[in-house]
Protein backbone atom coordinates (compact mmCIF):
# COMPACT_ATOMS: atom_id res chain seq x y z
CA UNK A 1 0.00 0.00 0.00
CA UNK A 2 3.02 2.49 0.48
CA UNK A 3 4.06 5.08 -2.06
CA UNK A 4 -0.07 4.91 -3.63
CA UNK A 5 -1.98 7.98 -3.09
CA UNK A 6 -4.95 7.25 -1.57
CA UNK A 7 -8.01 7.62 -3.87
CA UNK A 8 -10.03 10.39 -4.40
CA UNK A 9 -13.10 10.42 -1.64
CA UNK A 10 -15.95 9.25 -3.54
CA UNK A 11 -19.61 10.40 -2.88
CA UNK A 12 -20.60 7.60 -1.00
CA UNK A 13 -17.29 7.67 0.64
CA UNK A 14 -18.41 11.55 1.76
CA UNK A 15 -21.96 10.74 2.20
CA UNK A 16 -21.03 8.27 4.46
CA UNK A 17 -18.19 10.83 6.61
CA UNK A 18 -20.91 13.64 7.03
CA UNK A 19 -23.58 11.05 7.77
CA UNK A 20 -21.19 10.14 10.77
CA UNK A 21 -20.40 13.52 11.58
CA UNK A 22 -24.31 14.17 12.24
CA UNK A 23 -25.05 11.21 13.90
CA UNK A 24 -24.83 12.44 17.82
CA UNK A 25 -26.34 15.76 16.88
CA UNK A 26 -29.60 14.54 15.14
CA UNK A 27 -29.67 11.52 17.36
CA UNK A 28 -29.97 13.91 19.96
CA UNK A 29 -32.47 15.79 18.47
CA UNK A 30 -34.38 12.78 17.75
CA UNK A 31 -34.11 11.86 21.44
CA UNK A 32 -35.36 14.99 23.01
CA UNK A 33 -38.29 14.76 20.86
CA UNK A 34 -39.06 11.44 21.40
CA UNK A 35 -38.53 11.80 25.23
CA UNK A 36 -41.03 14.60 25.51
CA UNK A 37 -44.07 12.11 25.31
CA UNK A 38 -45.79 11.81 27.96
CA UNK A 39 -45.57 8.58 29.83
CA UNK A 40 -46.79 9.72 33.20
CA UNK A 41 -42.95 10.40 34.72
CA UNK A 42 -41.64 13.92 35.87
CA UNK A 43 -40.14 15.05 32.82
CA UNK A 44 -36.66 13.17 31.46
CA UNK A 45 -36.05 15.73 28.68
CA UNK A 46 -32.92 17.72 30.35
CA UNK A 47 -31.54 14.96 32.02
CA UNK A 48 -31.67 12.99 28.33
CA UNK A 49 -30.39 16.08 26.79
CA UNK A 50 -27.53 16.75 29.10
CA UNK A 51 -26.39 12.59 29.15
CA UNK A 52 -25.89 12.95 25.22
CA UNK A 53 -23.83 16.57 24.94
CA UNK A 54 -22.17 14.20 28.11
CA UNK A 55 -21.15 11.45 26.88
CA UNK A 56 -20.50 12.90 22.92
CA UNK A 57 -18.44 16.24 23.77
CA UNK A 58 -16.36 13.40 25.85
CA UNK A 59 -16.24 10.74 23.21
CA UNK A 60 -16.44 12.27 19.88
CA UNK A 61 -15.87 16.20 20.75
CA UNK A 62 -15.24 16.66 16.64
CA UNK A 63 -18.86 16.07 16.20
CA UNK A 64 -20.22 17.86 19.35
CA UNK A 65 -19.36 21.68 18.33
CA UNK A 66 -20.15 24.18 21.01
CA UNK A 67 -22.79 25.31 18.17
CA UNK A 68 -24.63 22.40 18.02
CA UNK A 69 -24.42 22.19 22.11
CA UNK A 70 -25.86 25.77 21.41
CA UNK A 71 -28.71 24.46 19.39
CA UNK A 72 -29.08 21.26 21.25
CA UNK A 73 -29.84 23.47 24.26
CA UNK A 74 -32.32 26.06 22.34
CA UNK A 75 -34.18 23.21 21.90
CA UNK A 76 -34.38 21.40 25.51
CA UNK A 77 -35.69 25.28 26.07
CA UNK A 78 -38.36 25.80 23.60
CA UNK A 79 -39.91 21.61 24.13
CA UNK A 80 -39.70 22.37 27.53
CA UNK A 81 -41.14 25.49 27.75
CA UNK A 82 -38.78 26.67 29.92
CA UNK A 83 -37.60 30.34 30.22
CA UNK A 84 -34.68 31.01 27.16
CA UNK A 85 -31.52 30.61 27.47
CA UNK A 86 -31.07 28.13 30.30
CA UNK A 87 -30.84 25.44 28.78
CA UNK A 88 -27.98 26.86 26.15
CA UNK A 89 -25.76 27.99 29.01
CA UNK A 90 -26.08 24.80 30.92
CA UNK A 91 -25.22 22.62 27.71
CA UNK A 92 -22.59 24.82 26.80
CA UNK A 93 -20.74 25.10 30.15
CA UNK A 94 -21.22 21.46 30.79
CA UNK A 95 -18.96 20.98 27.10
CA UNK A 96 -16.87 23.57 27.92
CA UNK A 97 -15.70 21.73 31.40
CA UNK A 98 -15.85 18.38 29.49
CA UNK A 99 -13.45 19.41 27.28
CA UNK A 100 -11.40 20.67 29.55
CA UNK A 101 -11.14 17.54 31.21
CA UNK A 102 -11.12 15.13 28.67
CA UNK A 103 -7.75 14.10 28.68
CA UNK A 104 -8.39 12.84 32.30
CA UNK A 105 -11.65 11.50 32.01
CA UNK A 106 -11.35 9.54 28.59
CA UNK A 107 -9.24 6.51 29.67
CA UNK A 108 -11.04 6.09 33.04
CA UNK A 109 -13.71 3.11 33.52
CA UNK A 110 -16.99 3.83 33.22
CA UNK A 111 -17.79 3.77 36.81
CA UNK A 112 -15.34 6.63 37.05
CA UNK A 113 -17.13 8.42 34.25
CA UNK A 114 -20.79 8.34 35.62
CA UNK A 115 -19.26 9.66 39.01
CA UNK A 116 -17.95 12.14 37.19
CA UNK A 117 -21.15 12.91 35.42
CA UNK A 118 -23.03 12.36 38.15
CA UNK A 119 -20.56 15.94 39.60
CA UNK A 120 -21.72 17.37 36.02
CA UNK A 121 -25.20 17.10 36.66
CA UNK A 122 -24.94 18.20 40.09
CA UNK A 123 -23.61 21.28 38.72
CA UNK A 124 -26.00 21.70 36.17
CA UNK A 125 -28.96 20.95 38.55
CA UNK A 126 -27.20 24.18 40.71
CA UNK A 127 -26.26 26.21 37.33
CA UNK A 128 -29.89 25.56 36.40
CA UNK A 129 -31.36 26.17 39.90
CA UNK A 130 -29.53 29.53 40.47
CA UNK A 131 -30.50 30.82 36.29
CA UNK A 132 -34.35 30.10 37.13
CA UNK A 133 -34.26 32.09 40.46
CA UNK A 134 -32.41 35.01 38.75
CA UNK A 135 -34.24 35.11 35.78
CA UNK A 136 -37.90 34.62 37.69
CA UNK A 137 -36.65 36.87 40.63
CA UNK A 138 -38.03 34.54 43.17
CA UNK A 139 -37.04 31.28 44.83
CA UNK A 140 -37.93 27.86 42.76
CA UNK A 141 -38.86 25.14 44.97
CA UNK A 142 -35.30 22.64 45.51
CA UNK A 143 -36.81 19.09 44.93
CA UNK A 144 -37.15 19.31 40.93
CA UNK A 145 -33.24 20.27 41.03
CA UNK A 146 -33.16 17.02 42.87
CA UNK A 147 -34.97 15.40 40.53
CA UNK A 148 -33.38 16.19 37.88
CA UNK A 149 -30.09 15.08 39.08
CA UNK A 150 -31.51 11.58 40.30
CA UNK A 151 -32.69 11.23 36.85
CA UNK A 152 -29.63 12.16 34.94
CA UNK A 153 -27.55 9.43 37.16
CA UNK A 154 -30.00 7.28 36.49
CA UNK A 155 -30.51 7.56 32.90
CA UNK A 156 -26.33 7.41 31.79
CA UNK A 157 -25.85 4.10 32.23
CA UNK A 158 -28.29 2.84 29.49
CA UNK A 159 -27.65 5.56 27.59
CA UNK A 160 -24.29 4.89 27.22
CA UNK A 161 -24.28 1.86 26.84
CA UNK A 162 -26.56 2.52 23.59
CA UNK A 163 -24.28 5.33 22.63
CA UNK A 164 -21.09 3.07 23.29
CA UNK A 165 -21.92 0.20 21.15
CA UNK A 166 -22.98 2.97 18.53
CA UNK A 167 -19.85 4.83 19.24
CA UNK A 168 -17.59 1.60 18.66
CA UNK A 169 -19.28 0.65 15.79
CA UNK A 170 -18.66 3.90 13.94
CA UNK A 171 -14.84 3.65 15.13
CA UNK A 172 -14.43 0.77 13.43
CA UNK A 173 -16.37 2.50 10.18
CA UNK A 174 -13.77 4.89 10.00
CA UNK A 175 -10.81 2.33 10.70
CA UNK A 176 -11.56 0.13 7.90
CA UNK A 177 -12.21 3.60 5.46
CA UNK B 1 -15.18 25.80 1.96
CA UNK B 2 -12.88 28.69 2.17
CA UNK B 3 -9.21 27.16 3.14
CA UNK B 4 -7.77 29.43 6.45
CA UNK B 5 -4.37 28.64 7.55
CA UNK B 6 -4.02 26.77 10.78
CA UNK B 7 -3.32 29.31 13.29
CA UNK B 8 -6.09 30.95 12.47
CA UNK B 9 -8.48 28.11 12.50
CA UNK B 10 -7.61 27.30 16.05
CA UNK B 11 -8.07 30.75 17.07
CA UNK B 12 -11.42 30.67 15.60
CA UNK B 13 -12.33 27.16 17.31
CA UNK B 14 -11.06 28.57 20.68
CA UNK B 15 -12.64 31.44 20.54
CA UNK B 16 -16.47 29.87 19.46
CA UNK B 17 -17.28 28.64 23.67
CA UNK B 18 -16.89 32.15 24.83
CA UNK B 19 -19.07 33.93 22.01
CA UNK B 20 -22.35 31.05 22.28
CA UNK B 21 -22.27 31.63 25.88
CA UNK B 22 -22.47 35.28 25.66
CA UNK B 23 -24.97 34.17 22.28
CA UNK B 24 -26.70 32.08 25.17
CA UNK B 25 -26.54 35.26 27.69
CA UNK B 26 -28.29 37.16 24.71
CA UNK B 27 -30.44 34.51 23.84
CA UNK B 28 -31.85 34.72 27.81
CA UNK B 29 -32.57 38.45 27.85
CA UNK B 30 -34.66 37.84 24.49
CA UNK B 31 -36.44 35.80 26.43
CA UNK B 32 -36.69 38.14 28.78
CA UNK B 33 -37.67 40.66 27.03
CA UNK B 34 -39.73 39.63 23.83
CA UNK B 35 -41.97 37.22 25.18
CA UNK B 36 -44.19 37.51 22.26
CA UNK B 37 -41.33 36.33 19.74
CA UNK B 38 -40.14 33.86 22.00
CA UNK B 39 -43.76 32.00 22.54
CA UNK B 40 -44.34 32.21 18.10
CA UNK B 41 -41.50 29.89 18.01
CA UNK B 42 -42.74 27.63 20.70
CA UNK B 43 -45.78 27.26 19.03
CA UNK B 44 -44.25 26.98 15.82
CA UNK B 45 -41.71 24.01 16.76
CA UNK B 46 -45.02 22.40 18.68
CA UNK B 47 -47.02 22.45 15.46
CA UNK B 48 -44.09 20.80 13.01
CA UNK B 49 -43.73 18.10 16.12
CA UNK B 50 -47.39 17.39 16.91
CA UNK B 51 -48.26 15.24 14.00
CA UNK B 52 -44.84 13.18 15.47
CA UNK B 53 -46.01 12.81 18.73
CA UNK B 54 -49.58 11.82 17.60
CA UNK B 55 -47.80 9.10 15.81
CA UNK B 56 -45.50 8.09 18.58
CA UNK B 57 -48.35 8.76 21.02
CA UNK B 58 -50.23 5.61 19.62
CA UNK B 59 -47.78 2.74 20.61
CA UNK B 60 -46.97 4.24 23.75
CA UNK B 61 -50.88 4.06 24.53
CA UNK B 62 -50.82 0.62 23.36
CA UNK B 63 -47.84 -0.15 26.10
CA UNK B 64 -49.58 1.59 28.54
CA UNK B 65 -53.69 -0.22 27.86
CA UNK B 66 -51.78 -3.27 27.86
CA UNK B 67 -49.73 -2.84 31.43
CA UNK B 68 -53.11 -1.69 32.48
CA UNK B 69 -54.96 -4.78 31.02
CA UNK B 70 -52.95 -7.00 32.69
CA UNK B 71 -53.14 -5.07 36.18
CA UNK B 72 -56.65 -4.97 35.81
CA UNK B 73 -57.26 -9.06 35.24
CA UNK B 74 -55.24 -9.14 38.36
CA UNK B 75 -57.21 -7.04 40.51
CA UNK B 76 -60.74 -8.47 38.70
CA UNK B 77 -61.75 -10.25 41.34
CA UNK B 78 -61.56 -7.64 44.15
CA UNK B 79 -62.38 -5.30 41.59
CA UNK B 80 -65.94 -7.06 40.79
CA UNK B 81 -66.91 -7.30 44.56
CA UNK B 82 -66.02 -3.51 44.97
CA UNK B 83 -68.21 -2.37 42.09
CA UNK B 84 -71.28 -4.54 43.10
CA UNK B 85 -71.10 -2.59 46.27
CA UNK B 86 -70.60 0.71 44.49
CA UNK B 87 -73.33 -0.37 42.08
CA UNK B 88 -75.94 -0.32 44.95
CA UNK B 89 -74.96 2.83 46.33
CA UNK B 90 -75.22 4.53 43.21
CA UNK B 91 -78.23 3.08 42.63
CA UNK B 92 -79.18 4.56 45.68
CA UNK B 93 -77.67 8.31 44.92
CA UNK B 94 -79.45 8.15 41.35
CA UNK B 95 -82.47 8.12 42.73
CA UNK B 96 -81.78 10.84 45.37
CA UNK B 97 -80.34 12.78 42.55
CA UNK B 98 -83.77 12.52 40.15
CA UNK B 99 -85.27 13.85 43.10
CA UNK B 100 -83.20 16.57 44.07
CA UNK B 101 -83.28 17.24 40.10
CA UNK B 102 -86.90 17.63 40.09
CA UNK B 103 -87.34 19.66 43.45
CA UNK B 104 -84.31 21.78 41.36
CA UNK B 105 -86.22 22.42 37.98
CA UNK B 106 -89.79 23.40 40.07
CA UNK B 107 -87.55 25.70 42.26
CA UNK B 108 -86.29 27.61 39.53
CA UNK B 109 -89.53 27.93 37.90
CA UNK B 110 -90.78 29.76 40.62
CA UNK B 111 -87.41 31.96 41.33
CA UNK B 112 -87.22 32.58 36.98
CA UNK B 113 -83.69 32.21 37.46
CA UNK B 114 -81.40 33.53 34.15
CA UNK B 115 -80.00 30.17 32.78
CA UNK B 116 -75.92 30.24 32.45
CA UNK B 117 -74.87 30.00 28.72
CA UNK B 118 -74.52 26.72 27.31
CA UNK B 119 -71.03 25.89 26.90
CA UNK B 120 -68.80 24.56 23.99
CA UNK B 121 -66.34 21.90 24.05
CA UNK B 122 -63.57 20.28 21.97
CA UNK B 123 -61.60 17.66 22.94
CA UNK B 124 -58.02 16.84 22.17
CA UNK B 125 -55.72 14.26 23.12
CA UNK B 126 -52.30 14.75 24.83
CA UNK B 127 -49.48 14.24 22.87
CA UNK B 128 -46.40 16.01 24.89
CA UNK B 129 -45.39 16.39 28.05
CA UNK B 130 -45.18 20.90 27.40
CA UNK B 131 -43.17 21.10 31.17
CA UNK B 132 -39.55 21.51 31.65
CA UNK B 133 -37.97 20.58 35.47
CA UNK B 134 -39.59 23.72 36.47
CA UNK B 135 -42.95 23.34 34.96
CA UNK B 136 -46.04 21.25 34.77
CA UNK B 137 -47.65 20.65 31.35
CA UNK B 138 -49.02 19.40 28.50
CA UNK B 139 -49.03 20.04 24.78
CA UNK B 140 -52.19 18.89 22.91
CA UNK B 141 -52.83 18.35 19.11
CA UNK B 142 -55.78 20.02 18.32
CA UNK B 143 -55.83 19.75 14.47
CA UNK B 144 -56.41 22.91 12.02
CA UNK B 145 -59.90 24.44 12.22
CA UNK B 146 -60.31 23.89 16.19
CA UNK B 147 -61.81 26.92 17.83
CA UNK B 148 -58.57 26.79 21.05
CA UNK B 149 -58.41 30.25 22.04
CA UNK B 150 -56.01 31.30 25.44
CA UNK B 151 -57.92 31.16 28.90
CA UNK B 152 -60.41 28.16 28.28
CA UNK B 153 -60.50 25.58 30.57
CA UNK B 154 -59.23 21.89 30.40
CA UNK B 155 -60.85 19.49 31.92
CA UNK B 156 -60.40 15.52 32.05
CA UNK B 157 -62.83 12.71 32.49
CA UNK B 158 -62.90 13.28 36.40
CA UNK B 159 -62.42 17.12 36.99
CA UNK B 160 -60.25 20.73 36.61
CA UNK B 161 -57.11 19.68 34.77
CA UNK B 162 -55.99 23.46 33.37
CA UNK B 163 -55.84 25.96 31.74
CA UNK B 164 -55.05 27.12 27.78
CA UNK B 165 -52.14 29.23 27.87
CA UNK B 166 -50.51 29.24 23.85
CA UNK B 167 -52.21 28.50 21.32
CA UNK B 168 -51.06 27.40 17.34
CA UNK B 169 -52.42 26.20 14.59
CA UNK B 170 -51.83 22.63 15.49
CA UNK B 171 -51.25 22.12 19.13
CA UNK B 172 -51.85 23.75 21.91
CA UNK B 173 -50.69 24.05 25.66
CA UNK B 174 -52.28 23.77 28.84
CA UNK B 175 -50.87 24.76 32.01
CA UNK B 176 -51.74 22.14 34.73
CA UNK B 177 -53.23 23.02 38.23
CA UNK B 178 -50.36 21.94 39.53
CA UNK B 179 -48.01 23.95 38.42
CA UNK B 180 -45.74 26.58 40.47
CA UNK B 181 -47.57 29.09 38.55
CA UNK B 182 -50.66 28.35 38.71
CA UNK B 183 -53.61 30.27 41.03
CA UNK B 184 -57.24 29.15 40.93
CA UNK B 185 -60.41 30.47 42.69
CA UNK B 186 -62.37 27.95 44.27
CA UNK B 187 -65.38 27.41 46.56
CA UNK B 188 -65.38 25.24 49.29
CA UNK B 189 -68.52 23.21 49.16
CA UNK B 190 -69.13 22.44 52.74
CA UNK B 191 -69.10 25.90 53.86
CA UNK B 192 -69.22 27.97 50.56
CA UNK B 193 -65.88 29.97 51.37
CA UNK B 194 -63.74 31.26 48.99
CA UNK B 195 -60.07 30.24 48.59
CA UNK B 196 -57.14 30.38 46.59
CA UNK B 197 -55.12 26.86 45.17
CA UNK B 198 -51.84 27.46 44.42
CA UNK B 199 -49.95 24.74 42.20
CA UNK B 200 -46.71 23.18 43.56
CA UNK B 201 -45.33 21.77 40.84
CA UNK B 202 -46.14 18.95 43.36
CA UNK B 203 -49.05 16.25 42.78
CA UNK B 204 -51.29 17.85 45.00
CA UNK B 205 -51.74 21.69 44.82
CA UNK B 206 -52.01 23.82 48.27
CA UNK B 207 -55.04 25.86 49.58
CA UNK B 208 -54.22 29.27 50.50
CA UNK B 209 -56.03 32.22 51.41
CA UNK B 210 -59.46 31.05 52.99
CA UNK B 211 -61.57 33.46 55.35
CA UNK B 212 -60.47 33.57 59.00
CA UNK B 213 -62.55 30.98 60.96
CA UNK B 214 -63.99 28.39 58.02
CA UNK B 215 -61.04 25.95 58.44
CA UNK B 216 -61.22 23.88 55.42
CA UNK B 217 -62.54 20.68 56.54
CA UNK B 218 -60.50 17.14 55.74
CA UNK B 219 -62.84 15.58 52.92
CA UNK B 220 -64.71 18.82 51.98
CA UNK B 221 -65.32 18.81 48.17
CA UNK B 222 -63.87 21.69 46.55
CA UNK B 223 -65.53 23.27 43.35
CA UNK B 224 -64.12 26.13 40.84
CA UNK B 225 -65.32 29.71 42.12
CA UNK B 226 -67.04 31.93 39.62
CA UNK B 227 -65.01 34.84 40.96
CA UNK B 228 -62.75 36.52 38.65
CA UNK B 229 -64.66 35.65 36.00
CA UNK B 230 -62.30 32.82 34.65
CA UNK B 231 -63.98 29.50 35.54
CA UNK B 232 -67.79 28.77 35.68
CA UNK B 233 -68.86 28.19 38.99
CA UNK B 234 -68.99 24.57 40.16
CA UNK B 235 -66.59 22.42 38.34
CA UNK B 236 -65.30 19.41 40.07
CA UNK B 237 -61.56 20.22 41.46
CA UNK B 238 -61.09 17.33 44.17
CA UNK B 239 -61.07 17.18 48.20
CA UNK B 240 -59.45 18.78 50.83
CA UNK B 241 -56.84 16.39 52.38
CA UNK B 242 -54.58 18.02 55.48
CA UNK B 243 -51.17 16.85 55.76
CA UNK B 244 -49.14 16.22 58.44
CA UNK B 245 -46.88 19.65 58.23
CA UNK B 246 -50.49 21.03 59.08
CA UNK B 247 -51.02 22.84 55.16
CA UNK B 248 -54.33 21.69 53.34
CA UNK B 249 -53.81 20.53 49.82
CA UNK B 250 -56.24 19.65 47.24
CA UNK B 251 -56.55 15.72 45.76
CA UNK B 252 -57.33 16.12 42.92
CA UNK B 253 -60.37 14.31 40.79
CA UNK B 254 -58.15 14.59 37.64
CA UNK B 255 -55.38 12.45 37.30
CA UNK B 256 -52.74 14.39 35.65
CA UNK B 257 -49.61 11.99 35.85
CA UNK B 258 -52.10 10.13 33.20
CA UNK B 259 -54.07 12.65 30.77
CA UNK B 260 -54.80 10.72 27.40
CA UNK B 261 -57.92 13.21 26.57
CA UNK B 262 -58.54 16.77 27.53
CA UNK B 263 -61.85 18.35 26.89
CA UNK B 264 -61.50 22.29 26.13
CA UNK B 265 -64.39 23.94 27.23
CA UNK B 266 -65.44 27.42 26.24
CA UNK B 267 -67.82 28.89 28.55
CA UNK B 268 -67.55 32.29 26.64
CA UNK B 269 -65.85 33.45 29.88
CA UNK B 270 -62.92 36.89 29.27
CA UNK B 271 -61.69 36.86 32.98
CA UNK B 272 -57.93 37.54 33.49
CA UNK B 273 -55.27 36.34 30.58
CA UNK B 274 -52.19 37.42 30.06
CA UNK B 275 -51.32 40.58 29.18
CA UNK B 276 -50.62 40.07 24.94
CA UNK B 277 -54.36 38.47 25.10
CA UNK B 278 -55.88 42.19 26.43
CA UNK B 279 -53.90 44.34 24.78
CA UNK B 280 -55.79 42.01 21.54
CA UNK B 281 -59.13 41.00 21.94
CA UNK B 282 -60.29 38.87 19.74
CA UNK B 283 -63.96 38.81 18.22
CA UNK B 284 -65.91 36.48 19.77
CA UNK B 285 -68.31 34.31 17.44
CA UNK B 286 -71.79 34.85 18.10
CA UNK B 287 -73.79 31.35 18.95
Amino acid sequence: MKGRHEPAPGLLRRLDALARAAFPAVSTALLMVLVSAPVGLPSALPAVALACVFFWSLFRPAAMSPAVCFGIGLLQDLLAFAPLGIGILTMLVVHGFVLRLRRLLARQSFLVVWLAFAGFALGAALLGYLLQAGLNWRLPPPVPGVVFWVLCIGFYPAIAALLTRLHKAMQRAEDLA
Amino acid sequence: MIRLSIPLRQALSRLSLPVLVALAFGTMLIGKADTVLVDRARMALSDTLAPIYAVVAQPLGAVRGAVQEARLLWAMRAENARLREENDRLHRWQAAALSLESENTLLRRQLNLVPEAPASLRTARVVADAGGTYARAVLLATGPGAEIRKGQVALDERGLAGRVTEVGSRSARVLLVTDMNSRIPVTLEGSRARAIMAGTNGDEPRLQHWPEGTRPQEGERVVTSAEASVFPAGLPVGVVHWTEGGTAEVELFARLDRLDLLRIFDFGLTGILPPEAVARPEPRGRR
